[in-house]
């Protein structure tokens, strides 16, 4: 309540006055190489290599957004979680479902956008049992007049942008290991990265670079292990002294423990050209339960930054060292300049699950900020001086014990769903979780292909109203928020934000929003007929007009309880989450929808 | 009072077998020969045929076994699939709806064999006498089995009553359709 007051009052204020506050601290920037004329197209899910999400497109404003109405939609015949962003490359848009992984194109220069065609990977179905938190998939990307994606049973794929014949699939893991792939690849110059999911099943974590032509690897850095499977050698050079030394990947884990370490990759990768360094998070260590692995698990839950060509690391920032809750660094690094102390730094804005917000100077690996965005009672930030957070040893797991009433929960406090940045406002706009827990540590044996796990835990809304999710701008520079807007669920999809000064998401009971980006008033809404968890985009349809697309249908981890159909009375269910979700069976049901919005 | 007495001996001889176990398990390699049908489904009026030995009634029938079956669901990882019957990546299992079966018969299949849509298959990982232990628990968890046989203690986190203070279900075909089913391929 209080802190919702608090957050009026900002907004209130940054109304009042935004140019006196701009005046003390220029805002962040989008970086040159994310800048420059729009082409009105969506060719990747995070729009462009800084990863802003924002497009120049300025059509649909605050002032007209009330008048929006919906232009085509399209089913994609499956009601499963929709993460996945719509793509528009020239008159063509990109639809791709969850398992089992259908690409569609539909012809936006013909009435209705009807289907071009249809491209079907006919991913295995045993890998629906091996993919943790719904079978979703997080977008295909466009590049080299192909479109690249990964399949749940571990393929990537690259498909003829024009007539949807495969050029090429290769297999890239196993699912009796519990390996998956769920994240979209990025097409940096002739290489397509990806990564691998299966975090909950002791999968050692990797990213690869692909030719793009054929699909053949040509580097593949490992998360954890010795040096040379991580790909660290002379030119790594990480910022803090805890990441300095030889085989970290194998000496900070009990013997072996590595091989099932987890770290594995399957956030948003974002890439500097000027710098050819490309920047992702890796994910939690496994097992969940941390005495089973003592040590600080390098390189799991931080951000490495690595040559494009090579792939060899030139940083590594841990943001969360020896992870007791399933803290995942995999969230996205959205690439802007900021002016700090008097001088201009390349810098990478990072919401981390840990409750924080980073923000690292992006050649170095130095943290130049890390500020709450969440209640947090696990840790007391970043110490700036070594780079390491200083746990609360309070909220310390315990075995065979129920320690309660942690904040953030396992999800963190923001999960996969990203950011967008407004290269007009300055501001981060961050869909995040309002949640705590109850958490239980327990022994758990590696069965590959099983879960390796070892916790139980029980969410809740954290104090207050009970509201468990939030859209917040984020002011990069000062660390703090701007405005708030809160939602009963966790806000599981990402934002958009448009130079019209709108910020665009969806919630779980199925509204797609707009809101003012300087205010998060809310200008504009449509009910869809599921839950919002999708990434919306926008681009200018062959008629020149400006459109804005979003895929409804509620799944994800937050919203496996209707996906899956959960038994709301084990709150233990989907890993702790049905316990904070039950609500959500009353509210929507499940849906696979493409949803296609224009002016009159 | 000689009836009460003769009455006190038959109850504690049910009681024997409540808490009935076997000295030797079956090796790996023996498995039961139950015949099952995964519908009701059947040309002509006898609907289908199946052989059911009986031996299911040893496991539903008996408070050891279900123990057990409770500790293999953590040992094995069943539960970090399933959740304690919830679900999460499998489907929940204290539920009153079946996609396969909810006779356990059709649950040691389950186990046993897999299914296609991510159940993995435990043939040969486990021994015979394991499965139908843990097939028992599975029915426990929607208090498909007596009351006074089911689990009635959580040793962990408590995250819902104990399986025997479940209401009792009578299960139904049906369950979550897999996304496959739904699909369009
Ligand atoms: C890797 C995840 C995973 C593990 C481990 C797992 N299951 Fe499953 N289980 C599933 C999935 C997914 C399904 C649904 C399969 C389908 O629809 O084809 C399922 C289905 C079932 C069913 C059938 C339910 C019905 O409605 O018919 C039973 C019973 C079951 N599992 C019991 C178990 C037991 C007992 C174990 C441990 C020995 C176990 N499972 C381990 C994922 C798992």
């Amino acid at each position: 309540m209080k802190k919702a007051k608090a957050a009026s009052i900002a907004a209130i204020a940054i109304l009042l006055c935004p140019v006196a506050l701009h005046a003390q601290t220029p805002p962040a920037k989008a970086p040159a190489f994310a800048t420059g004329q729009d082409d009105g197209q969506w060719t990747t899910p995070a729009r462009n290599f800084a990863s802003t999400r924002y497009s120049e497109l300025a059509e649909i404003n605050a002032d007209n957004v009330k008048n929006l109405q919906v232009a085509f939609t399209f089913s994609t015949g499956v009601n499963r979680g929709q993460e996945a962003s719509p793509l528009v490359v020239g008159g063509t848009m990109y639809v791709l479902s969850p398992y089992p992984n259908i690409l569609y194109a539909l012809d936006l220069t013909k009435p209705g956008a009807p289907l071009k065609w249809s491209y079907k990977p006919k991913p295995e179905a045993a890998s629906q049992g091996v993919a943790c938190c719904d079978v979703v998939n997080r977008g295909p990307t466009f590049g080299q007049g192909r479109v690249f994606f990964t399949t749940l049973d571990d393929h990537a794929v690259a498909v003829d942008a024009e007539t949807g014949k495969e050029a090429w699939k290769v297999k890239l893991g196993d699912i009796n290991l519990g390996e998956t792939m769920t994240a979209a690849p990025l097409v940096v110059k002739d290489k397509v990265i990806v990564g691998i999911s299966g975090g909950e099943f002791g999968v050692r974590g990797w990213l690869q670079a692909l030719d793009a032509a054929t699909g053949r690897s040509v580097w593949k850095a490992y998360s954890t292990g010795p040096d040379s499977d991580v790909k660290i050698g002379p030119n790594f050079k990480p910022f803090y002294d805890s990441d300095k030394g030889k085989d970290l990947g194998v000496s900070t884990w009990p013997p072996d423990a590595w091989k099932q370490g987890g770290g594995t990759t399957w956030g948003f990768t974002s890439y500097d050209p000027d710098l050819n360094l490309i920047y992702y998070g890796t994910g939690n260590p496994g097992p969940w339960n941390s005495m089973q692995r003592p040590g600080d698990n390098k390189w799991t839950a931080g951000i490495f930054a690595r040559d494009a060509d090579t792939g060899e690391a030139r940083w590594f920032y841990q943001t969360t060292p020896h992870d007791l809750f399933d803290w995942d660094g995999i969230n996205e690094s959205v690439l802007v300049d900021v002016e700090w102390k008097g001088q201009t730094r390349k810098a990478l804005v990072h919401p981390d699950r840990n409750g924080l917000v980073y923000l690292i100077d992006r050649t170095s690996g130095e943290v130049l900020s890390a500020s709450f965005y969440h209640p947090v009672n696990t840790h007391h930030g970043v110490d700036l001086k070594t780079g390491r957070l200083m746990d609360d040893s309070s909220k310390a797991p315990v075995l065979d014990k129920v320690v309660r009433d942690i904040c953030p929960t396992a999800p963190g406090a923001k999960d996969w769903s990203p950011s967008s940045f407004s290269h007009k406002t300055g501001l981060l706009y961050i869909p995040h979780n309002n949640l705590c827990m109850d958490w239980e540590n327990s022994q758990v044996s590696y069965i590959a292909g099983t879960p390796y796990i070892g916790a139980e835990a029980r969410m809740f809304p954290a104090p207050g109203d009970g509201h468990m999710g939030e859209l917040s701008a984020w002011d990069i520079v000062n660390g703090k928020e701007a405005w708030t807007v809160n939602e009963q669920f966790p806000v599981w999809g990402g934002t958009l934000a448009t130079a019209g000064d709108l910020v665009f998401y969806g919630n779980m009971q199925g509204w797609f929003k707009a809101v003012d980006a300087r205010s998060g008033a809310l200008l504009w809404q449509f009910k869809a007929d599921s839950g919002i968890i999708g990434q919306p985009t926008t681009y200018k349809g062959p008629d020149g007009k400006q459109y804005v697309a979003i895929l409804a249908g509620v799944g994800g981890w937050a919203g496996a309880i209707v996906a899956g159909d959960l038994d709301p009375r084990d709150g233990t269910a989907a890993m702790g989450f049905v316990n904070a979700m039950r609500e959500l069976k009353n509210a929507t049901t499940k849906g696979g929808t493409l949803y296609v919005f224009r002016l009159p | 009072m000689r009836t009460l007495a003769i009455a006190l001996v038959l109850l504690s001889l049910a009681a024997c077998q409540r808490e009935e176990r076997a000295l030797r398990g079956d090796p790996m390699a023996d498995e039961s020969r139950e015949k099952i049908a995964l519908t009701s489904l059947s040309p002509g009026d006898s609907g289908p045929i199946e052989v059911r030995t009986g031996r299911g009634e040893e496991y539903t029938g008996n408070a050891y076994h279900q123990s057990e079956g409770k500790k293999l669901f953590k040992q094995m990882n069943c539960n970090g699939c399933h959740a304690n019957g919830g679900g999460g990546m499998g489907v929940p299992l204290m539920d009153d709806t079946w996609i396969y079966g909810g006779r356990i018969e059709n649950v040691v299949q389950t186990i046993r064999e897999g299914r296609p849509n991510g159940m993995p298959s435990f043939r040969g990982k486990l021994p015979d006498e394991q499965i139908w232990q843990l097939a028992a628990y599975v029915l426990s968890m929607s208090r498909a089995v007596p009351q006074d046989v089911a689990p009635s203690r959580d040793d962990d986190m408590h995250p819902r009553p104990a399986e025997s203070r479940q209401p009792a279900v009578t299960g139904v075909q049906g369950g979550t359709v897999p996304p496959s089913g739904e699909a369009p391929q």
